[in-house]
């Protein structure tokens, strides 16, 4: 019971992780109809700019944790935001209106790119930190098993569960959401009637890298080390929860986002770790299968 | 008499308009400090303590960033003055078109060339082993071209079938003793039903969620290839696969071997140079059947699914065997290049069949341009031989490779040869520009 | 069996198509005579290619039955049916709202894949065609050839080699019904085949399918707002309007019906009743 309650909370952990990730996937498959293959590579960036930004500050001498934690999450939104917009505007931007596969490989070229990027700028090794924040509460002791709450799970939790309020907040009452919700439904009608799309969906791939930095640097500080090929299979897990929870769903981002925090680590605990990737793949499978609108997403009728 | 000069470029260099490539470049250039200064111009490195430290590289900042400036300021010079997007100037609807009559020279002198390759390099195995590198790639290309080029299938997880090629050749050939003749039908097959496999559950889905779905197939096929120890070896792999012989000729220095019989001196060439006609005939298979599919009914279809399913349906045209044929017609080549690999090199692990392989043979089908047979050999050899050309700078290789997948994307979408033959006319035979050719219309 | 029937090509009974808890079609019945050309006519939004979709296989309908017979007697049950099956047994073809062409394809290429599942079987499905047996080559040229009549029979010969793509709007809409014809279908379902022509090309059209009826006896089912068309060419005439049959007849009879005038133009209910 209590090996299942932790596992609950890591679950939820990861799974935050992971919404914040999805939420970039499900925006942009929503406005532009495109599977952004590089935004799994974004969150690695956002990861690593957090890591050098962690050291720098460290190195100049600003060691209070939360003072350094909100500088950090500031710059590491920032850039990678910057990033985001970079990439859109070189890889995606021109190929707007080409045919199918175009943006797609041109995708995964930005993916390998930005991967051998990291690797050159700062090595292929893995990176580790110290833990910054560290601490736990003892929920739960029944002898056999501790049931723990770290801070940093409290950190994640509440960051992640603030972010969300404050974008859902935004998706539905700012203009920016409107326009975000417009074009999302008809990118043509909504220029018509005077959107600036490209704007729209400049600022939709920032705001998803922004959150993407955010999920890096939970990545980090939960995980204490962070590599250039993280993104790839993170990117996956958060595409296939965008999937789960219903694609162009943000809710549904978030929920599978949970979900598959919670079965990844529930498999972990109770299955075999090595496979806990083919869990997810399988998942992805799966939905897209039999359920390819997702558990909160809209049912498509083929229109002929 | 005056000769007047030639007013146009009177009219380029009057109209330099260096103030707007200036601001164009320094824009540019305060984008780059954004991205460059935490990644560039800081370094993280382990330091004697095993901690993580951090150290600055200004000059590479820097240096970054003059690029950056002027790069930008020469691109923008160009467009700017002639006041025509970059993009379109490069892409001029004239090569495509004499792409196409090269074609008619080309092709033929092309295979010609690669016909006397061998005996071009005999001494080079460097560059024979290149050769067959790309003539494999050239033929997974040409077999991936069915379902991606023909078809429209957007398969990203078409190394898994290269996978079970390879392993059932090695599997078949270690433990049953059968000959390369016997295992090549036996591992196309194998593949081809793979193909089918992986085509069922995805017949409703479309564009890119086909190509998630395929690459989450190929990653696991990946994964259980390298965790199923006990069958495939894991990740060791399976080594002592039977090298390949001379229809029964061994290539072996001693006196049943293939060099005492014919009278030469024995050289392991020999066997490289068996190998190189034996990729090349299976590529130039796969190519023959290719352009014989296209004519005949299923080629049509295939190409009809790509156009538009829903009309293919309401003219009786079964999408799903037609679906399922192009999967299984494409990985039973793919099957075949397996085979073939795994005899090569006499040792295979997962290793090899990884994502990036999928994406690299996709890559060379895409730039290719659909339906071109020579296009896409032609890409195989230009992206292969880039790849070793820049063998020297291994890290940067990727990098480059990443770039130029995305600047190929941008520059020329539809490919090399961005047009379509038609299989069947009456008069004339009259390409279709690419523009026209739909993709999976919904 | 009797006379009725055999008359009666398409026997639609009692459909209903509910999308979640909009209805479409509201227990709509109404028999299509064999080789005469049956038009159905109504606002928009009345369920008219919901109708259609739901005949060719592309929806499933909630409730009712479409029997479809053939001269032969051979009868099938369209509602169970698959899309493509319908096309390649039942035998009925369709165009569609907005022209469903292969743009890619040449006008000549458009017309052999309508002949796919006839060319497949000569082809020994595809495995005798690669090794080039004759019995395929000479079903080939037999393809190529009716698709050399129909492109004759719509002006666009000259155009064979042509992709379909860049053939003007009135040509790509004729070729879409001559492609359909190439699949030789009992049951020619056209969806608003008369869109955007002007009253030439209308003329034509009419012309056209009128000559489809009486050379080929393939029967037409035909959904139009283009009155001239509906009026000059139709036989039979269903009415419907928000997914119901409001009136049934021939064209004189519609033309005078109070309902139907009353749905298109919007009367007052009580002026009507």
């Amino acid at each position: 019971m209590e090996y299942f309650l932790q596992q609950l909370i890591n679950g939820l952990t990861l799974g935050s992780i992971y919404a914040l990730v999805a939420i970039g996937y499900t925006m942009v498959y929503g406005i532009i109809g495109m599977i952004n293959f590089a935004h799994g590579d974004i969150f690695m960036v956002g990861g690593f700019l957090a890591l050098i930004a962690f050291l720098g500050l460290l190195a100049i001498g600003v060691t209070a944790v939360p003072l350094a934690l909100f500088l950090v999450l500031i710059v590491a939104m920032l850039l990678t935001a910057l990033y985001g917009w970079t990439v859109e505007r070189i890889a995606y931007r021109p190929l707007r209106g080409s045919f199918r596969l175009a943006p797609l490989i041109s995708a995964i070229g930005m993916s390998i790119f930005l991967q051998n990027y990291v690797q050159i700028a700062q090595g292929a090794r893995v990176k580790s930190l110290p833990p910054l924040v560290t601490g736990a509460h003892v929920l739960m002791d029944s002898g056999k098993f501790v049931v723990q709450l770290t801070n940093i799970q409290i950190v994640i939790i509440v960051t992640t569960t603030v972010l969300m309020l404050l974008f859902s907040w935004m998706v539905s009452s700012t203009r920016l959401g409107r326009d975000m919700r417009a074009c999302e439904q008809d990118l043509k009608m909504a220029a018509l009637v005077g959107v600036n799309t490209d704007r729209t969906i400049s600022l939709t791939f920032v705001i998803g890298a922004a959150l993407a930095a955010v999920a890096g640097i939970m990545y980090l500080l939960y995980y204490g080390a962070i590599d250039f090929f993280v993104g790839f299979v993170a990117g996956v897990k958060a595409f296939t929860a965008a999937v789960l929870g219903g694609i162009g769903s943000l809710p549904g981002a978030m929920l599978g986002g949970l979900m598959i925090g919670l079965i990844e680590t529930f498999w972990s605990a109770y299955f075999s770790s090595e496979y806990k990737d083919v869990a997810a793949f399988s998942i992805l499978i799966l939905v897209l299968i039999f359920m390819p609108t997702g558990i909160l997403g809209r049912p498509e009728v083929e229109k002929v | 008499m005056l000769v007047p000069n030639d007013p146009k470029s009177a009219e380029r260099v009057s109209r330099l308009d260096v103030g707007g490539a200036i601001k164009d470049a320094a824009v540019a250039t305060v984008v780059a400090f954004g991205l460059f200064s935490l990644m560039l111009g800081l370094l993280t490195q382990p330091g004697p303590s095993g901690q993580l430290t951090i150290s600055e590289r200004p000059k590479l900042l820097i240096v970054s960033l003059i690029v950056v400036f002027v790069g930008r300021f020469l691109v923008a010079i160009f467009t700017r003055s002639l006041r025509v997007p970059l993009i379109s100037r490069l892409i001029s609807p004239k090569l495509s078109t004499s792409f196409r009559q090269l074609e008619r020279f080309a092709a033929p002198a092309l295979l010609g060339f690669a016909l006397v390759v061998p005996v071009l390099f005999y001494s080079n195995r460097y560059l024979l082993d290149l050769a067959i590198l790309v003539l494999t790639y050239t033929m997974l290309a040409w077999g991936l071209n069915i379902v991606v080029g023909l078809a429209g299938l957007l398969d990203l997880g078409y190394v898994a079938f290269y996978a079970v090629g390879a392993y059932s050749y090695a599997l078949l050939a270690k433990n049953f003793g059968l000959s390369f003749w016997v295992c090549l039908p036996l591992a196309g097959i194998l593949a081809s039903f793979w193909g089918i496999m992986l085509g069922f559950p995805v017949l409703r889905l479309r564009g890119d969620y086909l190509a998630i779905v395929t690459l989450a197939f190929g990653e696991i096929i990946r994964i259980v290839i390298t965790n199923w120890q006990d069958f495939t070896g894991g990740p060791n792999g399976i080594s002592g696969i039977p090298r390949p012989s001379f229809f029964g000729i061994p290539f072996t220095s001693d006196p049943e071997g293939f060099a005492a019989l014919f009278h030469l001196e024995f050289t392991p060439t020999h066997r490289v140079v068996f190998l190189y006609y034996l990729i090349l005939a299976l590529a130039l298979i796969t190519c023959a059947v290719t352009i014989r599919l296209r004519q005949l009914p299923i080629g049509r279809a295939w190409e009809a699914l790509r156009e538009d399913e829903i009309a293919c349906r309401s003219l009786g045209v079964n999408t799903t065997n037609t679906k399922l044929t192009a999967f299984a017609t494409g990985a039973m080549f793919a099957g075949f290049a397996g085979s073939f690999f795994a005899t090569r090199q006499g040792f295979i692990s997962p290793e090899s069949f990884v994502f990036m392989e999928s994406a690299l043979v996709l890559a060379i089908v895409v730039l290719g341009g659909m339906g071109s047979q020579l296009g896409v050999a032609v890409a195989a050899l230009v992206m292969l031989g880039g790849f070793e050309l820049f063998r020297n700078f291994e890290q940067f290789r990727m990098l480059i490779f990443g770039a130029a997948m995305v600047g190929i994307m941008v520059w020329r979408p539809r490919g090399l040869v961005a047009t379509r033959t038609p299989s069947v006319y009456l008069e004339k035979k009259k390409d279709i520009p690419a523009a026209i050719v739909e993709e999976a219309r919904q | 069996m009797s006379e009725t029937a055999r008359d009666t090509i398409l026997d639609v009974q009692h459909l209903t198509m509910r999308f979640g808890g909009l209805v479409a079609v509201n227990d709509l019945s109404f028999k299509a005579a064999r080789g005469k050309i049956t038009a159905i006519i109504g606002p928009n939004g009345a369920g008219k290619t919901t109708v259609f979709n739901c005949i060719t296989g592309f929806y499933q309908p909630t409730e009712g039955m479409l029997e479809l017979t053939h001269a032969t007697g051979k009868h099938f049950l369209l509602e169970r049916m698959r899309d493509f099956k319908i096309a390649a047994h039942a035998r009925v073809t369709r165009t569609f709202q907005n022209i469903r062409l292969f743009a890619g394809m040449t006008a000549l290429e458009n017309l052999l894949v309508a002949q796919h599942n006839h060319l497949m079987k000569a082809s020994g499905f595809t495995v005798l065609g690669l090794v080039g047996w004759p019995g395929y080559r000479h079903a080939k040229r037999e393809a190529i050839d009716r698709a050399r009549f129909w492109l004759d029979r719509i002006g666009l010969l000259a155009r064979a080699d042509d992709p379909a793509g860049v053939l003007a709007y009135g040509q790509q809409r004729r070729l879409e019904i001559a492609r359909a014809m190439c699949a030789e279908p009992v049951l020619l379902c056209l969806d608003e085949p008369a869109a955007g022509l002007n009253p030439r090309e209308a003329h034509e059209l009419n012309k056209f399918l009128l000559a489809i009826r009486n050379e080929t006896g393939t029967s037409i089912l035909l959904i139009e707002h283009h009155m001239r068309v509906v009026m000059e060419i139709s036989d039979q005439v269903v009415v419907l309007d928000y997914g119901q049959k409001i009136a049934e007849g021939s064209p004189a009879e519609i033309r005078g019906d109070p309902k139907v005038i009353a749905a298109y133009l919007g009367v007052e209910k009580e002026e009507v009743a």
